[in-house]
């Protein structure tokens, strides 16, 4: 059936033009909007942290520097936030030696290896992963992972490194796999037909055509994995133990910045010192994710010129 | 911080208006409580709102004192200096209820051969300058397990109990780095439920199947007393204190009538489900005791 306007034609034109302007106004609100929202947070964030800087009794090297986090002290409070950078960057490290050979393996799987019902089936719980909501991750850490750990490695506590690193790896999982997989099916065909036309097996096809092929979007895939790790919060609130710790083994309880972000914001007086050196350990996080975030881009971008 | 969220969301959900609603701030320790409360006292009495938020003792006496409080949860008693610029403030005197008793229980799984301890071990296991950091050296052996190390497990450093047991026992000294902070009550109790070499203090109402409370002394000579209501009601137990509201001079019919629903059988019966001890029939007093303020 041909739809019939009710307005006559010279209307029509007028309307659509218009309600034309509306929408780009709408977008582009919307785009700026979400820049505009960064910004603030980041002011934000910056402007409850720097006073602190200023303040007798809070040094910078301290906090960078010193393992002794003790913020509500009745002798001398101190801020060495040292321990809490170790424990984000020893969580995030372990668990992308976890996550990402377990990703790629994945992802090569799905796009390469296997077809039809299998495929679709493995991509839905795959991509289920990443819906689980990260407190029921951390629930799971705290229950059943604890005990699991505890039964197969000779751990004192259930709560330490590992299982957060686990727990973390299962969280990014879908990111990388999703995203490699995508960055394998974005390799031209041509490439892969050229490749069986010389007579590669399918293994020599991946390893050597596709891969290096991907090689860019695979890197953005574990960057940005990375990112959804060192941002994580609950989960590891949960699983790591949350001891101010230099972690000696991977058995050993620790506590990440994030997690002692969301333990300790909630009971800090607001503008108190212990609620500013917080929000300086956010600009410290901030500032790792940004480095990771843009590095992943300009990876991204490197890969679209070499093209 | 989850607590307070939804302190603030049933705030806000609407009731069947009655007079101006109770407000009641203060002590986080006590805020589960007094949320419990609020709510049953909505349905006790429809006509009356309650509501209750945390932020610290401090916070809820400093309310008080600036009027934007009704009540004063607070597990801490009254500073001479509080009392008296609630005088000056208000002109009148603050008033004092125990609502009931924290008592703090020293954990261990339920292998641990250990039975009591004493204030001296506790510095020496919690303490950073403590030394004590395997099991045996308190002449303990966990049967079924390898480890010597001693797992110790606490609360978040901003809580109300942290800062109990540091003051009490600790005498203000810090805690020892690597002490596992848990954020909650019952998560203590669990984690060394599923750990042999745990030890770890909570509220003494979380006991679970898993762990054991051992007697406390607080000198070495001293009878080593084991956390039981009777005991912590007493004051024979020693990491107790109690839990008080503080309102000011008379309060206003509608506070009054929730103070002494608080005090009958009815409020009481909800203390203990938020880990707490009740206050026993013979020490109540639901008109509360007005504090002398010296001028």
């Amino acid at each position: 059936m041909k739809p019939r306007s009710l307005l006559p034609s010279r209307w029509r034109s007028r309307w659509i033009r218009c309600s034309e302007t509306l929408i780009e106004a709408w977008i582009r609100i919307s785009g700026f909007s979400s820049v505009f929202l960064v910004l603030a947070i980041l002011f934000f964030i910056f402007r409850e942290a720097f006073p602190v800087l200023s303040r007798p009794g809070f040094s910078l090297t301290e906090f960078l520097g010193s393992v002794e986090w003790y913020p509500t002290s009745a002798q001398r409070v101190r801020y060495g936030a040292l321990g809490l950078l170790v424990g984000t960057a020893s969580v995030t490290g372990v668990s992308l030696l976890i996550s990402v050979p377990a990703g790629l393996g994945a992802a090569i799987f799905l796009s390469e290896f296997c077809t039809g019902r299998t495929r679709e089936t493995l991509k839905v719980v795959i991509e289920l992963l990443a819906a689980i909501p990260s407190v029921v991750w951390g629930f799971i850490g705290l229950t059943v992972m604890s005990q699991v750990l505890r039964w197969a490695t000779p751990a004192a506590v259930g709560v330490n490194l590992l299982n957060g690193a686990l727990i973390l790896s299962l969280m990014s999982l879908p990111v990388i796999v999703s995203l490699t997989e995508d960055a394998l099916r974005s390799v031209p065909d041509a490439h892969r037909e050229a490749a069986e036309a010389l007579g590669a097996t399918r293994w020599q096809l991946t390893w050597r055509v596709l891969l290096p092929g991907a090689r860019h979007g695979i890197l953005a895939a574990v960057l940005l994995g990375t990112g959804r790790a060192v941002g994580e919060t609950m989960a590891v609130l949960m699983a790591t133990g949350n001891a101010v710790n230099l972690p000696t083994s991977l058995l050993d309880p620790v506590r990440t910045l994030t997690a002692n972000i969301a333990a300790e914001l909630g009971e800090a007086p607001a503008g108190s010192e212990h609620y500013r050196v917080l929000f300086l350990t956010g600009v410290l996080l901030f500032g790792i994710t940004l480095v990771i975030n843009l590095l992943a881009e300009w990876l991204v971008r490197g890969g679209r010129k070499g093209r | 911080m989850f607590l307070w969220v939804l302190g603030v969301g049933l705030g806000c959900s609407p009731r069947p208006a009655g007079g101006p609603p109770i407000l009641g701030k203060g002590s986080d320790t006590m805020v589960n409580l007094a949320q419990a409360w609020a709510e049953a006292y909505a349905v006790a009495q429809p006509g009356v709102q309650v509501e209750v938020s945390g932020g610290g003792s401090g916070v809820g006496i400093a309310a008080l004192i600036r009027g934007s409080a009704d009540l004063a949860n607070s597990s801490r008693d009254l500073k001479p200096a509080e009392a008296k610029s609630a005088h000056t403030a208000t002109g009148m005197a603050p008033r004092e209820y125990i609502v009931g008793y924290d008592a703090l229980g020293i954990y261990v799984h339920r292998d641990n051969p250990l039975e009591a301890v004493t204030f001296e071990q506790l510095r020496e296991l919690f303490a950073v300058d403590g030394r004590i950091t395997k099991w045996s050296e308190l002449g303990v052996r966990i049967p079924g397990s390898r480890h010597d190390e001693i797992v110790r497990v606490g609360r978040q450093s901003s809580g109300g109990t942290f800062e109990f047991l540091r003051h009490r026992v600790l005498n203000d000294r810090d805690f020892r780095l690597g002490t596992l902070e848990l954020n909650g009550s019952k998560e203590v109790v669990e984690l060394i439920a599923n750990t042999p070499t745990a030890i770890g203090y909570s509220g003494m109402g979380f006991v679970v199947p898993g762990v054991k409370l051992l007697r406390v002394a607080e000198r070495a000579g001293d009878e080593a007393v084991a956390p039981t209501p009777e005991a912590t009601v007493s004051g024979r137990y020693p990491i107790a204190r109690t839990l008080l509201v503080y309102a000011l001079g008379e309060p206003r019919p509608e506070v009054r009538g929730y103070l002494e629903w608080i005090l009958s059988d009815a409020g009481q019966s909800w203390v203990p489900a938020s880990g707490f001890v009740p206050v026993p029939m013979e020490r109540r007093q639901p008109a509360g005791r007005l504090l002398e303020v010296d001028r």
